[in-house]
């Protein structure tokens, strides 16, 4: 006797909540077969993976760059770190914090410093740096400020500029390491008193940055809150939060 | 001291104790990175060699960071259970590997020894151990906890749902949190990395979370990974269960993550007080990850795998109910790829378990690493056989607020499938009431009706 063709629907199960997936970007209700993610599912993710692999080895887009920042008709730095190449910058993050030997600047005694840098998506500063200055920089006109750009840095890059240039608060937007759903993802970093040797607890951090995640409004917003209540209370970081009631509520 | 060995003719010397564990350690990108990683494999193997012939005792007098410079160091120290070492004071790291793969050592004689076992004895061993010892001395131990259900049984494994989301966005929680629990996950926690750490957003998290886990009587916790000073701020009002937050292994790099051992301790005590357990007061979470101290220039020219392994000093002093190695997160200059990755994950879960801590482990890279789903899925099995307590749970295994990729709810119920492993007990049960899972462990088709969740 021949048997019966199989059918898909009798050993692939869906996940009858597919309706969700308008809420979250998460991948979810992706069904299974045997509780095991279906081909069309496993593809997908590689496809996604292959595409964040090769964003890591984008570049920071300079001369553009350099441009935009002049047009803010504020004093503009550009630096190099000790780094020469993105394989280097991903094994020696100790180098990515260092100015690179013959870097010069004049001595400036900035209040902030708004430092930009590729970090791990350089993709992420290309394109949401500016539009994040140009929303936070008009409600920043009490404060002598400063905007720099440097090529392969990393977090702790900002001291060093802070020490080289003279800053009181630097704020340090970063492209943050891709993820499959959001490969360019912005973070900003702020620090009082920032020198050599800082340590993250002295850091308040704004994270995702990107199309699905904080907007540039908010993420301006309590940037804003950070540089006042650290001008206020005189420092950053971990003791910034403690009683912190007057950051405005998410919408 | 220096200490000396040769081999086939040459004789390699090591300035003191911490650099032959330094040299002994199987390669890593993160001592590379501080410098104090063998020049190469021959060098390895003379200091593997050498430390096999270390007494165990060493461990004791030789300190790896000094006792007045650090507050870790002296916890291990000051709290070192003599009488528990007794019966294997006289062995060295070499024998202390054949004694614990022998016949005669189970579960329950470690648990013995466990007191009286300092992280850098643990560390030494596992650095002449190669993957498959470190299984199969870990699968010897069953570390059990107990808070509202019970994580750690032998043929059990568990999950933490951890349903992040970039925005905090409480409908995208829920959406997640409902595709795990579909998937049999969120038996060791739904916990939540918050993407603002503000007081306010992690108690409104909290309150979405118990809701939810009350409406439909999830026998689990939940837990939003707060820094542990935002979680002290709420605990009075807001519902806490498990309170989190990362260690290290040295007095500074705890300093770099905010906290120290008195902070730990009030939070411990705090918790406490809650009670909110319902057959267990095991309230803590900790997670740790090799590098981390590299990473907070706080290491004492210390490998990162000795320094992982004080971190679970630390987290063993207040019985937490879970502890993570989160291996992959840090990144490529720490653990390069995949090779490096599984290594370190079979070291901190065999480190771990030798200590007493109920082990976990993020099974995780990060898109700068070379590594890939194939690599995540031989740790996870490799995790399995060597009886790890729980692993992640991210849908699709794409966490979309964090950056990187860890175990997927189908991971899970591969694992459990291969290993014939069930979730949480009492969490199994309300699978099989909801109809979610049959008594095989497998999905059922999900009617409507349940999902009308919310």
């Amino acid at each position: 006797m021949m048997k019966k063709e199989i059918s898909k629907s009798t050993y692939l199960q869906k996940d009858p909540w597919a309706n969700l997936r308008s809420l979250s970007k998460a991948r979810i209700a992706l069904g299974n077969s045997g509780g095991s993610l279906p081909t069309k599912e496993v593809l997908n993710f590689q496809e996604d993976h292959a595409f964040t692999k090769d964003a890591i080895y984008s570049d920071l887009m300079e001369e553009e760059l350099i441009e935009q920042l002049k047009k803010f008709e504020l004093p503009v730095f550009q630096f190099q770190t000790k780094v020469s190449d993105r394989k280097e910058y991903l094994k020696r993050p100790d180098l990515g914090k260092k100015l690179a030997e013959n870097s010069e600047a004049e001595k400036g005694n900035f209040d902030i410093l708004f430092i930009l840098t590729d970090g791990l998506a350089a993709g992420a500063i290309n394109e949401r740096a500016i539009p994040l200055l140009k929303e936070i920089l008009p409600k920043l006109k009490d404060y002598r400020i400063g905007l720099c750009l440097v090529k392969f840095g990393r977090v702790a890059i900002g001291d060093e500029i802070a020490e080289k240039i003279g800053a009181t608060f630097t704020a340090v937007l970063i492209g943050e390491r891709p993820g499959l759903s959001s490969p360019k993802s912005m973070g900003i970093y702020s620090t009082f008193q920032p020198k050599p040797g800082t340590t993250d607890e002295r850091r308040n951090c704004i994270s995702n940055i990107h199309e699905d995640g904080l907007s540039i409004e908010r993420a301006s917003e309590i940037l804003k809150y950070f540089i006042k209540e650290s001008f206020r209370r005189k420092l950053s970081g971990v003791s910034l939060k403690e009683g912190n009631s007057g950051l405005p509520d998410h919408e | 001291m220096a200490y000396k060995f040769t081999l086939r003719g040459k004789t390699y010397s090591f300035e003191d104790l911490k650099m032959v564990l330094a040299k002994a350690t199987p390669e890593r990108s993160g001592d590379a990175l501080a410098g104090i990683i063998s020049e190469d494999n021959k060098e390895r193997i003379a200091a593997q060699y050498c430390l096999s012939e270390i007494p165990l005792k060493t461990f004791l007098d030789e300190l790896l960071i000094p006792y007045e410079k650090d507050e870790v160091t002296r916890l291990i120290i000051d709290d070192h259970d003599a009488k528990a070492f007794k019966p294997i004071s006289n062995l060295t790291v070499g024998d202390f590997r054949d004694y614990l793969l022998s016949y005669e050592v189970d579960g329950e004689i470690i648990k013995k020894l466990s007191p009286g076992l300092t992280p850098e004895m643990v560390a030494a061993v596992s650095k002449i151990m190669r993957n498959q010892d470190l299984i199969y001395v870990a699968q010897k131990i069953e570390v059990v906890t107990k808070f509202r259900n019970t994580v750690g049984k032998k043929g059990h494994f568990s999950v933490r749902l951890q349903p992040n989301n970039p925005s905090d966005d409480p409908k995208g929680i829920a959406a997640s949190i409902i595709d795990g629990l579909m998937y049999g996950c969120g038996d060791a926690v739904i916990g939540i990395n918050p993407a603002t750490d503000n007081p306010q957003e992690v108690s409104k998290l909290l309150k979405q979370l118990d809701d939810f886990r009350q409406q439909y009587e999830i026998p689990t916790q939940n837990c939003i990974l707060s820094h542990l000073t935002t979680t002290l701020e709420i605990i009075d009002k807001a519902p806490v269960d498990l309170i989190f937050q990362s260690i290290g292994g040295t007095e500074k790099t705890n300093s770099s993550f905010g906290i120290d051992l008195n902070l730990l301790k009030e939070a411990h005590e705090a918790g406490k007080e809650l009670g909110r357990g319902t057959i267990g007061n095991q309230m803590l979470y900790f997670e740790t990850g090799q590098g981390s101290s590299l990473s907070a220039d706080a290491h004492h020219g210390v490998d990162q795998q000795t320094l992982e392994a004080r971190a679970y000093a630390v987290a063993r002093k207040f019985d937490p109910f879970l502890v993570n190695t989160v291996v992959g997160f840090i990144g490529p200059e720490y653990l390069y790829d995949g090779k490096q990755i599984i290594r370190a994950a079979l070291e901190d879960h065999f480190c771990g378990k030798l200590l007493g801590l109920p082990m976990g482990c993020d099974v995780c890279y990060t898109n700068h690493a070379e590594a890939d789903q194939d690599d995540m899925d031989s740790l996870l099995t490799l995790l399995g056989v060597a009886g790890c307590n729980y692993i992640m749970g991210v849908p699709g295994a794409d966490d979309i607020m964090l950056n990187y990729q860890s175990t997927s709810f189908h991971d899970a119920m591969y694992l459990r499938k291969v290993l014939n492993k069930r979730p949480a007990p009492e969490f199994e049960e309300w699978l099989l009431k909801m109809g979610i899972f049959d008594e095989q462990g497998n999905r059922l088709e999900i009617p409507e009706s349940i999902l009308k969740l919310k």
